[in-house]
């Protein structure tokens, strides 16, 4: 189910504060702008994102890709830089039993080493690099 | 999670040691007849109402290691198991033969397992169960939890079973540790945030890049992975699922662990034992 919310500014321990407006994150979390090229690599890596886990992408090389969430080919086109950042940043923001991992949220992960609580899977420039690729994603085919 | 990268089958040439191995062993010593009950080879089988077997989503080949008792390499374990059986050991000089004579006269007692100790607390996983006996009868020291020791009488044990249905209470004194493992289950844990019901419920049946979700069934434990080219615990295997999603693995015998045994042998009662199971 989504939910809809007033602006939400959030702010989390060790975390970049973030204004959540309608579905969307309309700021970057940093000054740098994202790299695709980074952010390619941090989808189809194995060790952080784990994207490809359960989504496609036009990553040629990367056997065995994910079948459990949309395909992403076309999703720069389908979503808007500040839907895609609010994505990234924590799905179940917008719909609570999704099985999509928050990416950008500390605080409450529970069963995680002391040294690990308020560290996010990824950190606000990786999140602006995977965003970035995101949007360069506006191809539906290969 | 997922980083799971099954290239060099390293196991093969394990498996033709450990294979070697066993064939030296019964040449040498008085071939001990490893036997164990066997298995139905209808796959209709593994399949019980709603639950089934992570045997079915299992590779044909794996599927007929694990029913070939020659080629399973956990019967390994099985034989190691029946020469502790004989070995007398603590305080009292007694060995398990000595009062329960052949294993096979503790077929059907994994069934029940876990279960509330006597003193109507405790919740008794097999492996407590064995060293209680240890303890109390034999006066020694238990084994510790994932040694090679108690995992391979727990296999000699639970593989007397080999094809009875699963059949835990969850009634009673076990009520409060299985609503507390049904908790456990469904508790989003680790920075990724997803709970066994995540993986085992919800996307059951999809796949994590190259690794189908089955149920997640435990009545094939202790089961030898290839990828471990070991024979491992169920709670080894809880310590896996833990980390593959960044969570911090318990300690083995955590009231956590515990209580997710129960829940995990009552979602897949009815089902047949496999032990020792063979998966990837
Ligand atoms: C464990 C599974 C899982 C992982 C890992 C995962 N996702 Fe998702 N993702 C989903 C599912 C399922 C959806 C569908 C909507 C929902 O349930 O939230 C989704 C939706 C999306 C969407 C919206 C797509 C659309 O067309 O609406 C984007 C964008 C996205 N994911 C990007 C990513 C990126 C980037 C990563 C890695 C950094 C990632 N996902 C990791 C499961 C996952
Ligand atoms: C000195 C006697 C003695 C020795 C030695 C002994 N046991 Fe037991 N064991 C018992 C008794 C008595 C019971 C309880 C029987 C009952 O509840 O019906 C029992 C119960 C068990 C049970 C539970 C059976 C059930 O139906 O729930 C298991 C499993 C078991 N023993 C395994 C072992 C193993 C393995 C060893 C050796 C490591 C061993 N025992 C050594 C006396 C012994
Ligand atoms: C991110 C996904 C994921 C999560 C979360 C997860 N598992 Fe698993 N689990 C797997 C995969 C992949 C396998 C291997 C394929 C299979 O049998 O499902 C597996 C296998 C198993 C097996 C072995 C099944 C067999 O037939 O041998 C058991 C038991 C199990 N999981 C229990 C659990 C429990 C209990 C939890 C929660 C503490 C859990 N899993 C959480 C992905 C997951």
């Amino acid at each position: 189910p989504s939910v809809a919310h007033a602006d939400e500014q959030v702010r989390q321990p060790g975390l970049v504060p973030y204004l959540v407006s309608g579905d969307g994150i309309a700021a970057p979390l940093t000054t740098t702008p994202g790299d695709p090229q980074r952010g390619q690599a941090i989808v189809a890596g194995r060790t952080q994102g784990n994207c490809l886990t359960c989504h496609r992408a036009p990553i040629p090389n990367e056997d065995f890709q994910g079948q459990i969430g949309p395909d992403l080919r076309g999703v720069g086109r389908r979503l808007s830089l500040a839907r895609l950042r609010l994505r990234v940043v924590d799905a179940r923001r917008q719909s609570p039993d999704s099985v999509m991992p928050p990416f950008y949220r500390t605080g409450d992960a529970v069963q995680v080493a002391p040294a690990q609580a308020e560290t996010p899977l990824l950190t606000a420039q990786q999140v602006e690099d995977v965003v970035s690729y995101l949007a360069s994603l506006t191809e539906t085919s290969p | 999670m997922m980083t799971a990268a099954f290239t060099v089958p390293k196991w093969r040439l394990r498996w033709f040691l450990d294979l070697l191995a066993l064939t030296l062993w019964s040449s040498t010593v008085q071939a001990a007849e490893v036997a164990l009950p066997s298995l139905p080879t209808d796959l209709a089988a593994y399949r019980i109402g709603q639950s089934y077997s992570g045997l079915l989503i299992a590779d044909p080949t794996t599927r007929e290691m694990e029913w070939d008792d020659v080629a399973n390499p956990g019967m390994l374990w099985v034989e190691r198991a029946q020469a502790l059986w004989e070995q007398r050991d603590g305080q009292a000089g007694k060995a398990c033969g000595d009062c329960h004579h052949a294993p096979a006269s503790l077929r059907g007692a994994a069934t029940g397992y876990p279960q509330v100790a006597a003193d109507g607390k405790t919740l008794h996983t097999l492996e407590d169960r064995i060293n209680q006996c240890r303890q109390q009868q034999m006066q020694a020291a238990p084994w510790p939890y994932d040694s090679d020791a108690l995992v391979a009488m727990t296999t000699l044990v639970k593989g007397q079973s080999r094809g009875l249905p699963m059949a835990v209470r969850i009634d009673g004194p076990a009520a409060r540790w299985f609503r507390r493992g049904e908790q456990v289950y469904q508790r989003r844990i680790g920075l990724m945030r997803l709970s066994c019901h995540d993986c085992h419920v919800t996307l059951e049946g999809a796949s994590l890049r190259a690794e189908q979700l089955s149920q997640g069934q435990s009545n094939g434990f202790p089961t030898y992975r290839l990828k471990w080219q070991d024979l491992g615990s169920l709670q080894r295997r809880f310590r896996e699922c833990n980390s593959n999603i960044k969570a911090e693995p318990l300690p083995y015998g955590d009231p956590d662990y515990q209580a997710l045994e129960l829940y995990l042998a009552w979602r897949g009662n009815g089902l047949p034992i496999e032990t020792p199971a063979v998966r990837k």
